[in-house]
């Protein structure tokens, strides 16, 4: 039962929800790490005083959580700033901390882990020891993590900052550079707009920023966030859509970056679960809502189940198929079959870490 | 109906099936697990507790589970899982009651930042409330448990909880951490008080938990106010002294140990801020329990005096 797409979609209809409604609702939201977008969403809707008490402090939190992350990104813009200047290297953020960074819409109770940001592929050596001057550390342990993102990635190995804590990913382009889709990244960097409060500091344009998020999206093997980025660009096409002209630029901006097919698949998926606005000649000129062919129903199947909550309580029979398709899919998507070959026999005979820590009350969470 | 009117087949039934559902002060937990050694103990440290069965809302759903596979036998482990997450290395599994206890606090400082959270004991006489934050080591626990015993009732020993309306604490009533020296002091403390098997060897030493009075526990509801700040410090032989602290000094206490200070900004620098307004403050060096109770009994009844 997918309660939370539902209270997403319609937030008048959580005046009908009981207690193990409520229960639920939240712990689908948690699961899908929009808890604060879903309090934001509520409560511009104007319907934060039909929520019950247990379930308000739920969702209340995590919208405090997400503002306290606002500041700490611009701060974490400035500091970049700082540290690339003198290599004569601008910041331009994607993703999340672009959206916070912007003022978007899309910045509405985004949780997220790091900052990423764009620069020029032969500017990646200086960038890195530029940053590792300012206490930035790259954290791939092993020697196979680092060869692999250096040769076939299409960011460095991630970073952290050795006091602050705080990540970062540096793109040289958006998608791998084994992927079979090729945008090119001079593109995105020669349209990207300087932000008018704080000076130095770039993003990818609007139609960049909605492009990325869809190839990212349609690129990603690991369904945890899938729904949290299709609401993103719920916000970022719902944003675009106050000028309606955009539509049009938008639909060429994909075909000159190669990326017509992850816009027709975010376009689709948009409009079907989330109900973003759609203007009639846009769908017709991306065929985004026709229902031809085995491989798009097969798509069909495979996302209807990721672009859930991924909670025990919206799983059926074919989740864990679908969960696995999509992981193949994305690796398919992003390397030549000899590469996947190697890889995944890699990451088979060398399993990586779990992802857990000690526990410790003293932590923040 | 409380947790002490479930047979032990019952409770252990329950804890191993959809999982037993209480209420900890303001929050609703579910706490399941398929360890069940830990049954009988968790049983008495919970004793008072209401159950809740009419399936209301939950906060947290949480549970100790074995490890999986061969995990089960070879140094069996045991896993902390939140609604089927698990967000901790697992812990030797004879550590899995305390690791169910750590596991809720940190779902208090992981998802409440609708009040903030201090790292501090509280204890209340009546409607006032003395905080503690202290570093581990200061002998928080172990006075925190000495006056739970000797009248004053327990808000919470790890976590207190104020509200940022009305900058009252909730109480939790959820059981006393106590560490290595402590759990023998307060065995011949308090004799009457259920105290675990200790657990060895944890991240923390030695490791026993107290249950909380029932009286503690019956009046958990009762928002407190904050009266005193006193900031502790077990030195052995000295006398009881209380020192005043500054506000200043106290504010930075109080900052410190506030787990979500930052998350909350402005409302938690004003949240901290009140506290300091209403309350006494003092640094506090003590070694003998009595002589130190003795102190803290002497500042409710000026308090309430005023």
């Amino acid at each position: 039962m997918n309660l939370l797409i539902e209270a997403y979609r319609h937030p008048e209809s959580i005046r009908h929800l009981g207690t193990t409604d409520w229960d639920l609702l939240v712990r689908q939201a948690r699961h899908a790490n929009l808890v604060g977008r879903l309090f934001l969403r509520l409560q511009s809707a104007g319907v934060e005083a039909d929520i019950p008490e247990r379930p308000h402090n739920h969702l209340l939190s995590g919208a405090v959580m997400a503002s306290e992350q606002r500041h700490a990104i611009r701060r974490e813009a400035c500091f970049l700033r700082e540290a690339l200047k003198p290599a004569g290297i601008t910041v331009i953020l994607l993703k999340g901390a672009a959206y916070v960074a912007a003022g978007l819409p899309a910045a509405q109770g985004r949780l997220f882990s790091d900052v990423d940001i764009l620069l020029p592929k032969e500017r990646l050596g200086d960038a890195e020891s530029a940053l590792m001057l300012k206490g930035w550390a790259s954290t791939a342990t092993d020697d196979y993590d680092q060869r692999y993102y250096r040769r076939w990635m299409h960011e460095l190995p991630a970073m952290r900052h050795v006091f602050r804590g705080s990540a970062l990913d540096v793109h040289h382009t958006i998608l791998p550079p084994t992927a079979r889709l090729k945008p090119d990244a001079r593109l995105l960097i020669e349209a990207s707009v300087a932000l008018p409060d704080l000076p130095g500091v770039h993003t990818l344009s609007l139609p960049d920023l909605i492009l990325h998020s869809a190839s990212h999206l349609f690129h990603e093997g690991e369904p945890d966030n899938l729904l949290r980025d299709l609401t993103d660009l719920d916000l970022l096409l719902r944003h675009l859509a106050r000028d309606d002209a955009a539509w049009d630029g938008l639909l060429e901006r994909a075909m000159q970056l190669q990326l017509s097919g992850p816009l027709r698949l975010a376009l689709r998926y948009c409009h079907r679960l989330l109900g973003t606005p759609l203007p009639e000649r846009i769908a017709a000129r991306s065929h985004c809502l026709a229902d031809t062919g085995i491989v798009q129903r097969m798509l069909d199947g495979i996302y209807a189940r990721v672009l859930r909550p991924q909670h025990p309580s919206t799983a059926d029979a074919l989740t864990p198929l679908a969960r696995r398709s999509l992981y193949i899919r994305a690796h398919w998507l992003r390397m030549p079959p000899l590469l996947l070959a190697y890889h995944l026999a890699h990451k088979a005979i060398f399993p990586p870490k779990q992802k857990t820590h000690p526990l410790s009350t003293e932590q923040q969470g | 109906m409380k947790i002490r009117d479930l047979s032990l087949a019952e409770f252990r039934a329950r804890l191993g099936g959809d999982g037993i559902r209480l209420a900890t002060g303001p929050f609703n937990c579910r706490l399941q697990s398929g360890i069940p050694e830990l049954a009988d103990e968790l049983a008495r440290l919970y004793a008072h507790h209401p159950l809740i069965d009419d399936k209301p809302f939950v906060d947290f759903h949480v549970g100790v589970q074995p490890g999986h596979g061969l995990r089960r036998w070879i140094a069996p482990q045991a896993r902390f899982v939140v609604d089927a997450v698990e967000p901790f290395t697992p812990l030797p599994r004879g550590q899995a009651l305390p690791m169910l206890e750590w596991g809720l606090n940190w779902c208090v400082t992981a998802y409440c930042h609708h009040i903030l959270v201090i790292h501090a004991a509280s204890v209340a006489r009546g409607k006032h409330a003395a905080i503690l934050p202290a570093p581990p080591g200061s002998g928080k626990s172990t006075l925190c448990a000495a006056l739970v015993n000797r009248g004053w009732r327990l808000l919470s020993d790890e976590l207190t909880l104020i509200r940022l309306d009305t900058g009252q604490i909730m109480g939790l009533a959820r059981p006393v951490n106590l560490k290595n020296a402590s759990i023998d002091i307060i065995r011949a403390y308090a004799p009457d008080a259920f105290l675990t098997r200790p657990i060895l060897d944890t991240t923390k030493g030695t490791v026993a938990l107290m249950a909380p009075t029932q009286a503690s526990v019956e009046t958990v509801g009762e928002w407190a106010d904050p009266a005193w700040m006193v900031l502790p410090r077990y030195r052995a032989g000295s006398d009881a002294t209380l020192t005043p602290m500054g506000s200043g000094a106290a504010f930075m206490q109080l900052a410190d140990n506030a787990m979500n200070y930052h998350v909350l900004g402005a409302r938690g620098f004003k949240a901290v801020g009140d506290i300091i307004d209403r309350t006494h403050n003092y640094s506090f060096e003590y070694s003998r329990l009595d002589d130190a109770i003795a102190v803290f009994d002497r500042l409710a009844a000026e308090g309430t005096a005023e």
